[in-house]
């Protein structure tokens, strides 16, 4: 599959999906590692993509969703934005309920299926 | 021309920011002396005023855009209008610490 195709299945198919540098337990980078304490401290289940582990989605993302830089927050096929808007939206309660949203809206449509 | 100078002369050149600061924060990271990689943008401008931190994050990529394709591989963003950074009073976030992965991209 087109590697853009991928990425728009993966944005579109996850109500929240980060894409950083390691893995939730293991973060390669401090930006990353910020970003997700503050996604998993809203404490709804999401996905992750390592893009150390993946570099055409590491070369290819950028471009996708225009912005240069890892890691990613997506919610609802939207790019929520990096570690710095994150966290500064996890502080002001922000991010909370944007993601709290986001599942509960994914869990009512898959209760539909 | 430095990177850094020339990131501090497109901002202040596009958005006539109320403070602007700057810092090369790549001595923190993986990389060798002297690198200009890790930036931090502290920056405060009447022009963020109603923009989402999205936008104004995307505008300054957009600035930047030969910066973030050449060297620079971190660019950690700070932006406030004047009133949020007085409310503030000035207080920025640390940086977080490298973990030593990544590399270039």
């Amino acid at each position: 599959m087109d590697i853009m195709e991928t990425l728009r299945e993966q944005i579109e198919g996850n109500a929240i999906i980060l894409y950083m540098k390691g893995s939730p337990q293991a973060p390669q980078c401090g930006f990353s590692a910020r970003t997700v304490q503050a996604v998993m401290a809203c404490g709804q289940r999401f996905a992750y993509v390592d893009v150390l582990a993946h570099p055409e989605i590491r070369a290819n993302l950028p471009k996708y969703g225009d912005w240069p830089t890892f890691p990613q927050l997506w919610v609802e096929g939207e790019l929520v934005g990096g570690c710095d808007i994150v966290a500064e939206m996890y502080e002001n309660g922000e991010l909370k309920d944007l993601i709290d949203g986001a599942a509960e809206r994914a869990g009512a449509t898959e209760e539909e299926k | 021309m430095s990177l850094q100078t020339s990131i501090e002369e497109k901002l202040i050149a596009a958005l006539s920011p109320a403070y602007l600061d700057v810092s090369n924060e790549s001595g923190s990271h993986n990389v060798p002396p002297g690198s200009e990689t890790h930036f931090k943008v502290v920056l405060v401008a009447d022009a963020f005023a109603g923009e989402r931190l999205i936008a104004r994050h995307r505008r300054i990529n957009g600035l930047l855009a030969e910066e973030l394709a050449g060297g620079v591989h971190a660019l950690a963003l700070h932006t406030y209008t004047p009133n949020e950074w007085e409310s503030r009073f000035g207080e920025v976030p640390e940086s977080p610490a490298c973990l030593g992965g990544g590399g270039r991209g």
